[in-house]
């Protein structure tokens, strides 16, 4: 029966996982799009359903009914690859995300299970490195339209991506230091004590430089606003999605969206405690979490809450100049985040010697 | 068994893109090849129990240094190599010299042949291979890197570090020019 079992739960925790994703992109565009209502005092989308809440299938639904288009001179196979390629990095590097503590789901399996679905000893280089991968997608569908717009949202989105990832990876240091893991359920799990019997042992305490870099990095690197070049509307049409239409085009707003989540749900785990605690500090709720194993629901408290402040960043902060990107990426955010590695190195030495 | 199949796949991947690397007419094409075949050997080396090596591989080659490639063959905008007119005077062309470099893809195939023969565990499952060569966890990969093989750690960035030079003094316009 075991043997049967785990590998059927495994599969359904993939099979969950992969469509929580989809729901999430679709999700975030409606929550997009009521936040930034609700910023600019008036509604957002109302009209399909109760209070808009349907808006994300008539967008789905209209995207599937439109044309593909192919501009003539486009690379045939790059063309198409090219969003295959973005959205399929963003599933990937979600696959070795943990999500929520061991469990036997009620006494069914005899040995507990890992909420998450692979457990590598070195998730955080693998989320780092496939993410680091969906840049292909977006140089290529810039290259691959055959048209100045997009090649210049292209060539600016990997710029842009490999300067911040310095920054990304070197604040990612910081913590695996501290951690002295490369898994991330080490370091979930090492954070899991408390200060003085009611502050929680986040990292974003011990790191509070490393995770500001770490946020500013990472809505870099997902190309979000204020960061947003590759796609900036007023000086290049719509970037290096120009030429797309239909269900090519929407894969990279999807892939975008997932990356997010992605993001947000690696900032959980690094700096907020994954699963282990609802708020910074001490209630009383924190044991009957650990008692029910109810964690992942702490955790998509923390994603959502996370996410929330990546839309409210981007209807709050004005887009940057390109050339104040670079100059701010790597005159200031990277030196900043080499002296807290090197800083965080030397405490690390001096207190475990 | 199935990681037997995988190995086939991920190593059969590994060679097809990599022959098809150098049979492209677009330079293009080449770079993403390059990519897919480093991906492949990401695979192997996850096959032989080294995820760390597979990552870094990944990170290191597939996601910084081809991106710095695609970067150039963009902005290059190199055009398709035109089979027509083949500079048939080059001196890489001329007859002697395309000897030497079939004899040269001979020695290497004696000499891939003779390092797969050495290979003495090649039937011990992978991941139960003797202890002494496998280094497991990212800290004692690290041990080992800077204690045993310091020497060759170091000599190798000392050699990228003349690569680099030497790249900025080809790249260097004279005054005037």
């Amino acid at each position: 029966m075991e043997a049967y079992l785990r590998p059927a739960v495994i599969g359904l925790m993939i099979f969950i996982v992969f469509n929580a994703l989809i729901m999430a992109s679709a999700i975030l565009v409606l929550a997009e799009r009521k936040i930034m209502g609700f910023m600019q005092q008036r509604y957002g989308p109302y009209l399909v359903g109760p209070h808009g809440m349907l808006q994300p299938i008539a967008d789905i639904l209209k995207l599937v009914f439109k044309e593909e288009l192919r501009p003539k001179g486009a690379d045939k196979w790059l063309f198409t690859l090219a969003p295959v390629l973005s959205v399929v990095a963003a599933f990937v590097a979600f696959a070795t995300v943990p999500y929520g503590a061991e469990t036997t789901l009620f006494g069914l399996l005899d040995e507990p299970i890992k909420l998450g679905i692979a457990d590598v000893n070195v998730a955080v280089l693998v989320v780092f490195a496939v993410t680091s991968m969906g840049v292909y997608g977006i140089v290529l569908a810039g290259w691959a339209s055959n048209s100045k717009y997009s090649l210049f949202g292209g060539l600016r989105a990997a710029a842009q991506m490999i300067s911040y990832e310095l920054a990304y990876a070197t604040s990612l240091a910081a913590v695996i230091l501290l951690a002295g893991s490369l898994s991330l359920r080490e370091i979930v799990d090492s954070q899991q004590s408390t200060w003085f019997g009611f502050l929680s042992q986040w990292y974003i305490f011990l790191q509070p430089i490393g995770f500001i870099i770490y946020v500013i990095a990472g809505v870099a690197e997902t190309n979000r606003a204020p960061f947003d070049f590759p796609e900036a509307e007023q000086e290049l049409v719509a970037g290096y999605n120009t030429e797309y239409s239909s269900v090519r085009f929407a894969l990279f707003p999807q892939a975008e969206y997932i990356n997010m989540v992605t993001m947000s749900a690696v900032a959980t785990n690094l700096y907020l405690g994954g699963w282990h605690g609802l708020l910074p500090f001490y209630t009383p709720l924190d044991p009957l979490i650990e008692q029910y194993g109810l964690g992942w629901l702490a955790f998509l408290a923390k994603v959502a809450g996370f996410l929330f402040v990546y839309i409210w960043m981007r209807w709050t902060v004005p887009r940057y100049r390109y050339d104040q990107l670079m100059k701010f990426g790597w005159k200031y955010l990277f030196p900043a985040s080499v002296l807290n590695l090197i800083a965080t190195a030397a405490l690390v030495l001096y207190f475990n010697a | 068994m199935p990681e037997t199949i995988t190995f086939y796949l991920f190593a059969a991947l590994a060679v097809g893109a990599s022959v098809l690397v150098i049979g492209q007419r677009n330079p293009m094409y080449s770079v993403l090849l390059l990519i897919a075949s480093f991906g492949a050997l990401s695979g192997l080396y996850i096959l032989l129990d080294a995820p760390f090596v597979a990552v870094a591989q990944i990170i290191i080659y597939a996601g910084a240094i081809m991106v710095l490639f695609l970067f150039v063959v963009m902005l290059l905008n190199a055009p398709k190599e035109d089979g027509a007119d083949w500079d048939r005077t080059h001196p890489l062309r001329q007859r002697g010299v395309a000897r030497w470099g079939t004899l040269l893809v001979a020695l290497l195939i004696v000499q891939l042949a003779s390092a797969l023969m050495a290979v003495r565990e090649y039937d011990t499952p992978v991941g139960a291979q003797s202890a002494a060569t496998s280094v497991n966890s990212v800290a004692d990969l690290g041990r080992s890197i800077f204690t045993r093989h310091t020497f060759a750690f170091e000599a190798t960035s000392i050699l990228i570090l003349v690569a680099m030079v030497g790249a900025v003094v080809l790249a260097r316009r004279e005054d005037g020019q």
